[in-house]
């Protein structure tokens, strides 16, 4: 076993971790930034750290509620943990990891940058990439089932149902949608359909209706408006997390956002040329240090406007209805997946065929 | 009652109209506070708004312009308080004088516990020396319920001064108007 490799890896595995988990907290905060916004208000401009004096332009980051994620972690942690009676206990442990893990182990097939000093900025290259994202994803429904299995309480059991029928049915609509991008690259392996967007140009100019389903889907996957039937507050209380406080509370609250990371991270890397840009001469495995800096931060630029898009999306439409949603995933989106399967075949292999 | 839904043409089956829509409505929304400064928000300490008069604030007891106490131990408002918030220690015969000429006596310790008060305004309507009035404040604080208790001291200091004894004046124009009335021929 070649050991360079392991040390290498699991410098990665740390430094992707850790800046997923970061990149969470202060999507968090720019939820309530960017809501606060949309609502007319200021958000949180209160949290500073004792210290604040010594940090330059202190006044102005405590405006921006820069320091709030760190209070907010700590007030998960500081929580009381309440279980309530009755509570399948196994399940209702179990539940929030089963919610956090899938979403931080979908990370690691996303080519987060080109190369960095020889190393490959991915964690696992494989070659099933795509296959495996869509696998792991598939899990963390069961995270939210359980949840609202385990809870032995009837909020939360709706929200698992709703959730568990609403996922499958869009995780449909999502693989059919991906798999012209797959026709047209030619290739399962994220890092090379980078390598071929940085080529060939964007895939998204190739199939922009697999993008439009993919972006659709990829909300209702990661439970957000206008899909959060599983958690609709107005209904549910909670959802499937109404029984659940403290770390607990927090871990399916971060794994939704970290879902919501990893979803704008396959769809960059899958429709937006990931870490390639068409000019600077950047649509090329970098070489030189720099170039490898800017390919990261090209990518995670691209992530982050997709985060946006997300929380944006949020304070702008109300939620659908139940049968609107279902009627959406199964007899618009899924037919028109197929057909773009089908569009996309024929066209390759007219144009291919020469 | 069935209401009369019309039903959706093409474009609007799209959801493309709401969507951009909603984007125009909450771009326009985000530029206005975040460019135009336009936010709805009070930020609360530093910012106070503008009570208006007879705002009911917390009960304090008022000196007069010799700074005197007003209060004459009557024990009225303790009768009255709803939640019996106030509590009256008279000072009985050998607790000392008052400090104004034309009164008995003075609260030997008068108190008012601000968790219980409902900040009603019956005490200041039921005063017949106008001692206590509810004043502008209801930022309380303490950081014990024992702290939440105000005694005499601590509510005459807050209270301020309101000089002169109106009641008279009222009671005399009263008494005028009386005499006018009816009308002597």
């Amino acid at each position: 076993m070649d050991w360079y490799f392991i040390i290498f890896s699991a410098v990665k595995i740390a430094v992707v971790i850790g800046m997923v988990l970061t990149m969470v907290a202060y999507s968090v905060l720019a939820e309530r930034k960017i809501s606060a916004w949309i609502q007319d208000r200021v958000g949180p401009n209160r949290c500073a750290p004792p210290f604040l004096k010594y940090i330059p332009g202190g006044q102005f980051l405590t405006r921006l509620g820069i320091f709030q994620p760190m209070a907010d972690g700590l007030k998960a942690f500081l929580k009381e943990d309440f279980m309530p009676a009755g509570v399948r206990k196994v399940y209702f442990w179990l539940a929030p990891a089963v919610a956090m893990v899938p979403a931080l182990l979908a990370v690691a097939v996303i080519p987060f940058g080109s190369s960095l000093g020889g190393q490959k900025m991915v964690i696992a290259d494989l070659n099933v990439g795509i296959l495996y994202t869509f696998g792991i994803v598939s899990l963390g429904v069961y995270g939210i089932v359980l949840a609202g299995y385990a809870a032995n309480s009837k909020y939360p059991f709706l929200g698992g149902i709703r959730s568990s029928a609403q996922m499958i049915s869009y995780e449909i609509s999502m693989g059919m949608s991906v798999i012209p991008v797959l026709l047209i690259a030619g290739n399962l392996n994220l890092s090379q359909i980078v390598a071929w967007q940085g080529t060939h140009g964007w895939l998204v100019l190739y199939a922009p209706l697999s993008f439009v389903i993919f972006l659709v889907a990829a909300f209702a996957e990661t439970n957000r408006t206008p899909f959060d039937l599983p958690e609709a507050e107005t209904e549910l209380v909670g959802g499937y997390h109404t029984e659940y406080s403290s770390m607990k509370f927090a871990l399916f609250f971060l794994g939704e956002y970290s879902n919501m990371i990893g979803s704008s991270s396959m769809m960059v890397t899958l429709f937006f040329g990931g870490w390639s840009l068409p000019f600077w001469g950047l649509d090329h495995p970098a070489t030189t240090l720099v170039a490898g800096i800017a390919h990261i931060l090209v990518f995670i630029a691209k992530m982050l406007l997709f985060m946006v898009l997300f929380i944006w999306v949020r304070w702008m439409f109300p939620r659908f209805r139940y049968d609107q949603l279902m009627d959406l995933g199964w007899r618009r989106f899924l037919p028109l997946a197929l057909a773009n399967i089908l569009v996309t075949a024929i066209w390759l292999w007219f144009t291919s065929s020469k | 009652m069935i209401v009369d839904r019309k039903p959706l043409n093409f474009w609007e089956k799209l959801y493309l109209p709401a969507i951009i829509g909603g984007l125009k409505v909450t771009l326009k929304h985000a530029y206005a506070t975040l460019i135009q400064r336009k936010v709805v928000t009070m930020e609360y300490p530093e910012q106070k708004w503008t009570l208006p008069t007879g705002y009911r604030g917390a009960p304090y007891l008022v000196k007069d312009q010799d700074n005197n106490t007003k209060c004459v131990s009557c024990q009225l408002c303790e009768f009255v308080c709803p939640p019996k918030a106030i509590r009256i220690t008279p000072p009985g015969d050998t607790g000392a004088k008052a400090d104004r000429t034309n009164a008995e006596k003075m609260p030997a310790e008068f108190e008012i516990n601000m968790l219980r008060c409902i900040f009603c305004g019956f005490c200041q309507e039921v005063c017949p020396e106008e001692a206590i009035f509810l004043q502008q404040n209801y930022s309380l604080i303490g950081l014990s319920r024992k702290e939440m208790i105000y005694d005499k001291e601590k509510l005459l200091s807050l209270g301020g001064e309101v000089g002169g004894i109106q009641k008279w004046k009222l009671k005399l124009e009263e008494a005028k108007a009386q005499e006018n009335f009816p009308v002597k021929v």
